[in-house]
């Protein structure tokens, strides 16, 4: 449970704005992507302080479709933390959890893409609604074998990494990397269950508990110490939702150290002007935006160029809370990540550098529909450090 | 769903994403930040260019359907919220900086372009460039502080916001896209030029005469550094003076007094905030000399007058903070209850110690606490005087008390002479029972000239 009482905080937003925009108020754009959507203020974090005020304690407007909705276009980017300069600011992402708790404990109707993204999580343990049977496909023809207690790191893909197709080709290339590296290391494959990040960012604790619990079980019983984590997502949950007794790391924390070390070579180098893409769930929520940069700017070859929003000023793809699923507000030609992709294209990057496989997929979608494929393309760093390697 | 015309033509007009009837949004539109509203809103819309204001526009004439155009709705006085239903146009989605001409020294602007982004946008690309910056956070849009005659940290040395416009773009109440100023002659926006003075006709109308969907707007030297000095004033008498003699050296950048109500009665220290600015520091020292001079001067044969040599952490903060834009809105959580409101009272300067003294006897009246903001405008040719009230939005008593003295400080300032900056409908009233009946007279003619059908913001500046 979320150990914030929403009610006894709402009443406290002005409606200011500080939350839409970046800390340094970037003329780029609005940097909370369900309002940079809708634009109206409704979508905006002060508006959803007031909606819920309004809906769930003085009853002033009725529950609704539109108003769940809403409520469930938060990608939990945590630009408003981030951004606004009240004391009460850095509850609000949890205010918002929390009152998504509150919703499904007392079944006011939800979005149905929402009802199903926790349906599919609980009956497949993916969010896809794919076999659990599959889950290790992405590995197939590769060397990468199951964990056992050997091996010094599990190699946690999640569901994203482990499912669509797009972020596949990540999951492999780091796997490949760790191998290249001579890191000890296997993975769960179809036994690997969903780390539940989403779920918990949609209010569903009792399922987020029972993922946990499956997870925890499984690791301890495969004898896992460490994890190294594809998504920053899955990063995120282990780290600050689960038991302290697994040591985790994201991906990019990892193979930095190994580069530094030497025990990783990128000196085969990598010739593109390389801008970087922060996921939330890495930056903002985690407070590493070094890593990855240490390790484009070790690659030789690379000219790296920061957007204007960049670290904890960073604009979301509008992918988190399962709205790369749900589309609830990831949809249509203004949604964030097509912005997302425009702000790369114009520091005249040729290659938009992630390390999310949920960024990767809603930005490859924007390249497409923005038509820029010739020109900007995404590639999780882990592709570029096998590339650099190959050489 | 019931048919609705209106609506679908919105749609049509903006796109579905952007136009709304659902309780939601009409609910959202209906307040403001403070306490005005809720006030019933019919439609939402969110226009991303002039020509969609303008068949909005067309299509509210031909129907009769109030419009009441919106920036950042920061006012803190309702006044973006209908009186008589309506369309509420949201104009942030306009918010293209068009263009900045650095030789000319003017930015311009669509409707929604905010304060935070214009700013950091001229710090990014024209680091010696910058506009005059109101009191308010960054979400609130430039067009919209112009167009209640808004002031910033430029006012003292440029006069009010309003004045600092040289061109615009207006939508009429007719649908007609009219250019005033040098853009109705000219390509360059860089002057109103030698014609008939017809900005006037859209600032302090409070949205009752057209949509201003693009503008002109007058930057200025930005130093290369920022000082606060200021003095301690131990008799609030003594103010006017002090602050003509402070004015009279040319040299201030921006002006503020802040002072504390006294817990038994008598006066406390009054602090003049002299914000300094220059491109060295032997530029700063300069002024600093400049102003100890003054002090010195200003308390001979009172010993009351002291110059500051250390200054206080939290006017530097507030003055010279990095990002702006900050301080003045933490206001807002004073009571830890989502809320302030003001009254704003411009006043000629040598009211500002009665006003002192009448707005602590109101907050004990009242029971609320006093805070006040004073900003010099001009060379001592008014002061905003900000009677500032905080309230806990969870606290029916706490509003009531509020809204009682806000009352009662609008009546007192108009009893002392004093206008009232963007007041509330209430406001509004009170300062139109006080006008010559021919001013009055003037100002609905010229609105029903420009709006016959009577769409724009109608109950606005109206008895």
């Amino acid at each position: 449970m979320s150990d914030v009482d929403y009610k006894e905080l709402v009443h406290r937003c002005f409606r200011c704005g500080f939350c839409k925009l970046t800390y340094d108020y970037s003329p780029v754009g609005y940097n909370c992507p369900m309002y940079h959507r809708f634009r109206m203020e409704t979508y905006s974090p002060g508006g959803l302080n007031w909606l819920i005020r309004a809906a769930l304690i003085n009853h002033d407007i009725e529950w609704s479709e539109h108003l769940s909705e809403i409520l469930y276009s938060c990608s939990a980017c945590g630009n408003c933390v981030e951004s606004c300069r009240f004391e009460f600011g850095e509850h609000l992402l949890n205010n918002f959890i929390a009152v998504r708790e509150e919703i499904l404990e007392t079944q006011l109707p939800v979005p149905k893409m929402i009802r199903k993204f926790l349906e599919n999580v609980y009956l497949y343990g993916n969010s896809y609604r794919e076999a659990r049977s599959a889950r290790g496909d992405w590995a197939e023809g590769t060397d990468i074998k199951e964990f056992d207690k050997n091996d010094e790191y599990l190699y946690y893909v999640g569901c994203v990494g482990s499912y669509d197709a797009c972020s596949r080709k990540a999951a492999r290339a780091l796997g490949e990397v760790l191998q290249k590296a001579g890191v000890s290391f296997g993975i769960m494959g179809e036994k690997e269950e969903c780390d539940g990040n989403e779920v918990r960012l949609l209010g569903e604790q009792g399922l987020f508990e029972h993922q946990r619990e499956k997870n925890v079980e499984l690791f301890r019983e495969a004898g896992v110490k460490k994890i190294v984590t594809l998504s920053p997502h899955s990063y995120n949950a282990f780290k600050n939702h689960y038991a302290d007794e697994f040591e985790v790391f994201h991906y990019t924390q990892l193979l930095r150290d190994l580069i530094a070390s030497g025990k990783l070579n990128v000196s085969g180098g990598y010739e593109a002007t390389v801008t970087y893409h922060d996921p939330c769930f890495l930056g903002r929520h985690n407070g590493e935006y070094d890593a990855p940069r240490e390790i484009l700017e070790a690659i030789p070859g690379i000219n790296f160029v920061e957007m204007e929003r960049n670290r904890s000023n960073a604009f979301c793809c509008g992918g988190g809370s399962a709205n790369f699923y749900t589309g609830i507000s990831a949809k249509g030609k203004d949604q964030a990540s097509n912005a997302r992709v425009r702000e790369a294209y114009e520091t005249g990057a040729t290659v938009l550098a992630v390390a999310c496989p949920i960024c990767m997929l809603m930005l490859e979608d924007a390249v497409k529909t923005e038509q820029l494929e010739d020109q900007i393309q995404i590639k999780d760093i882990s592709e570029i450090i096998l590339a650099s390697l190959s050489h | 769903m019931v048919n609705d015309s209106v609506y679908d033509a919105l749609v049509e007009i903006v796109g579905e994403d952007y136009a709304s009837n659902q309780p939601e949004e009409l609910f959202m539109y209906s307040m403001d930040m403070v306490t005005e509203g809720p006030r019933k809103v019919d439609y939402v819309a969110i226009p991303r260019t002039t020509e969609q204001v303008q068949k909005i526009v067309r299509m509210a004439n031909e129907r009769r359907i109030p419009i009441v155009p919106m920036g950042g709705s920061q006012n803190l006085a309702g006044l973006c919220l209908p009186v008589q239903g309506g369309i509420v146009l949201d104009m942030k989605r306009m918010d293209r900086i068009v263009e900045v001409n650095r030789m000319g020294r003017y930015a311009i602007i669509e409707a929604g372009v905010t304060q935070g982004a214009l700013g950091s946008y001229l710090e990014k690309h024209y680091p010696d460039l910058e506009h005059s910056r109101p009191e308010c956070p960054p979400a609130a849009t430039i067009i919209g502080n112009l167009l209640i005659r808004g002031h910033g940290h430029l006012s003292l040395r440029h006069g009010n916001n309003a004045e600092m416009i040289n061109s615009m773009e207006v939508v009429l109440p007719t649908g007609d896209i009219c250019n005033i100023g040098s853009s109705s002659v000219s390509s360059y926006w860089f002057c109103k030029g030698p014609l008939p003075e017809l900005s006037g006709l859209f600032m302090g109308w409070l949205g009752t005469t057209g949509v201003v969907t693009k503008l002109s707007l007058k930057l200025y030297p930005k130093r290369k550094l920022i000082d606060v000095t200021g003095f301690e004033v131990n008799n609030p008498d003594l103010l006017p003076d002090v602050l003509y003699r402070i004015t009279y050296t040319d040299i201030v950048e921006n002006l503020f007094l802040y002072g504390a109500v006294p817990v038994e009665g008598g006066d406390v220290p009054q602090y003049i905030t002299i914000t300094i600015t220059g491109d060295t520091e032997e530029d700063l020292e300069y002024k600093r000399n400049v102003f100890r001079r003054v002090a010195r001067e200003s308390s001979e044969g009172n010993n009351q007058v002291e110059f500051m040599e250390v200054v206080p952490e939290f006017f530097k903060d507030r003055l010279v903070e990095k990002p702006p834009y900050v301080s003045s809105a933490l206001t807002a959580d004073f009571d830890k209850g989502g809320g302030f409101r003001y009254c704003a009272a411009i006043l000629p300067v040598e009211k500002i110690p009665e006003a002192w003294r009448r707005g602590i006897e109101l907050s004990h009246k009242h029971g609320v606490p006093f805070l006040t903001g004073v900003q010099l405008l001009g060379y001592c040719h008014s002061a905003m005087f900000g009677f500032v009230y905080t309230f806990n939005r969870a606290d029916e008593s706490s509003i009531e008390r509020m809204e009682a003295a806000l009352d009662e400080a609008n009546k007192t300032t108009l009893e002392m002479g004093g206008l009232l900056w963007h007041p509330e409908l209430k406001g509004q009233k009170q300062m139109l029972d006080k006008m010559d009946p021919n001013t009055y007279e003037l100002i609905q003619r010229i609105k029903e000239t420009l709006d016959p059908n009577g769409i724009m913001n109608p109950g606005n500046w109206s008895k």
